[in-house]
């Protein structure tokens, strides 16, 4: 990682609110990535982790606060702009959310048909793309057919293949056993280490914390209570912090 | 007042989803004629509405025929009218219950099919991920879906009819002795365009409110398992609603412009 104060950020929220109804979600959420740098988010379920990365995608339109990713308002860009801006973010679903009704091949090849240049190469891309997350075998099987852990690999390779500059993980070992969970985070180190890619990793794994963050925000009550490097943190005598490394 | 207040508040998020329904079919017009078009999905669509449709509609047309003339033959021999069975049953299942009776099954398979094919994908966030990728969800999805149910239903509808008229002839060569030519002879004389043309009109916006009441509740569904069982079946429901409503408006405006 660079050092972060030579350089700007690739993304930036500033004081973002959303409320639903009474209940509100995020109080003026503030935070930076630098590029390539890992920024793990912790947080309780509840606490507005998915909204947040809802509204940083412009999926969910938040009440107020600034959104800008490589300099760009997300607020201001017409709709052609900020889906040419989403190619250069790559996003890992908690779920996977393969297309069940396509094989493998076709969900790699999905996002690449906005980018004319690069639909040409989708063979190749296809296959690279597998090739790193180590499933070039499964290009023809349908989502139903894979395990938990390969789906996720998938969404990996589908998160990859337009070579984003930011990959956004939702909670990227949810659900998977103990050994497929490390694989994961593994490819995740490989990915950003191969491609150099800046990551924004929402998750409650302590493990996937330790190995992949270079600076964790802990989210509570719709703010970023506290902010640094996992050390410092897991430390920490605060009872509120404590709770995450229990 | 208080009674009245209650009245409102029931009936209040009925008007509000036919808000929504009608917001929603404008943004299917405006997405469907603005660029990039989706053919391979559409193609894909009408292959998934007409082709996997053709066997359940074809069953059913043909029992509706068969049906149809065996109940109505001794009828029609009491007053001696049994040559009249051709015309009758041809006008009868071409004007009204072949598109009605059709549209129906396909309300119960696609558009059904289409709310909890939607709903499933919103649940699981594969159309979040599809907006992620840069591609617009709803031309891909509800754009489709829709002009694909549109074209395909009037031909299911019309597959449907013929069936349902051999079915018919069957019975009658079977027992009232009337060969096959004879029959469809008497069917081709007693059909005019004006039993054709607004029943033909009618099934384009069956097809049309099979799509739409489909796509709408999947797309909008909540979170949820229940939510994509909800989704399904208040599609079907509301369609079926729908297509008697516009039934009965196609009926009125034939009345009008076709003095049937």
């Amino acid at each position: 990682m660079k050092n972060k104060t030579n350089i700007s950020p690739v993304l930036k929220i500033k004081d973002l609110k959303k409320s639903f109804g009474d209940n509100h979600v995020l109080n003026g959420f503030t935070m930076e990535l630098f590029e390539g740098e890992n920024l793990v988010i912790m947080g309780k379920s509840g606490s507005g982790k998915s909204v947040m990365i809802k509204c940083l995608v412009g999926l969910m339109e938040p009440d107020s606060g600034d959104i800008e990713i490589m300099g760009r308002n997300i607020e201001k860009l017409q709709k052609n702009e900020l889906d040419n801006l989403r190619t250069e973010i790559g996003f890992l679903f908690q779920g996977s959310a393969l297309y069940d009704s396509m094989t493998v091949q076709e969900n790699l090849e999905f996002p690449l048909r906005k980018n004319k240049e690069k639909f040409k190469l989708k063979d190749k891309l296809v296959h690279e793309a597998l090739e790193s997350v180590g499933l070039t075998d499964a290009i023809d099987l349908m989502p139903e057919e894979l395990s938990g852990g390969m789906k996720r690999r998938v969404a990996l390779a589908r998160a990859i293949i337009l070579n984003p500059k930011i990959i956004i993980y939702d909670e990227p070992t949810t659900g998977l056993d103990p050994i497929t969970a490390k694989e994961i985070i593994e490819l995740m180190r490989e990915i950003q280490q191969k491609h150099g890619t800046s990551s924004v990793i929402i998750t409650h794994d302590v493990d996937c914390a330790r190995v992949t963050a270079n600076r964790m925000i802990l989210l509570i009550d719709g703010i970023n209570y506290v902010e640094g490097i996992f050390q410092e943190l897991s430390s920490s005598s605060d009872e509120k912090i404590q709770a995450f490394f229990k | 007042m208080i009674r009245s207040f209650k009245i409102l508040d029931t009936i209040k998020p009925f008007f509000i989803e036919i808000g929504e329904l009608s917001y929603f079919s404008g943004r299917f017009f405006k997405e469907a004629f603005t660029k990039p078009f989706e053919f391979k999905e559409l193609l894909r669509q009408c292959y998934n509405v007409g082709n996997r449709s053709l066997l359940l509609v074809g069953v059913t047309g043909f029992i509706l025929g068969l049906v149809f003339t065996l109940q109505s033959r001794p009828t029609l021999m009491e007053f001696g009218a049994e040559s009249w069975m051709p015309s009758m049953v041809s006008i009868s299942i071409v004007r009204e219950i072949g598109p009605m009776i059709i549209a129906l099954i396909c309300a119960g398979r696609i558009s059904s099919g289409i709310g909890a094919e939607l709903g499933s994908m919103r649940v699981t966030e594969q159309i979040d991920a599809m907006e992620v990728s840069g591609t617009n969800p709803f031309k891909y999805l509800v754009v489709t879906r829709i002009a694909a149910t549109t074209l395909m239903v009037p031909l299911l509808i019309i597959f449907g009819d013929a069936v349902a008229l051999y079915g018919s002839a069957i019975v009658e060569n079977l027992k009232g002795d009337v060969s096959y030519q004879l029959y469809f002879n008497k069917v081709f004389n007693a059909l005019k365009f004006s039993d054709i043309i607004p029943a033909t009109i009618k099934s384009v916006f069956f097809g049309f409110a099979i799509g739409l009441v489909g796509t709408f509740k999947g797309y909008n569904c909540k979170k949820g398992t229940v939510g994509v069982g909800e989704a399904s079946n208040t599609a079907v429901v509301y369609t079926s609603m729908l297509l008697f409503i516009i039934d009965f408006i196609a009926v009125f405006l034939a009345d009008i412009f076709f003095e049937i």
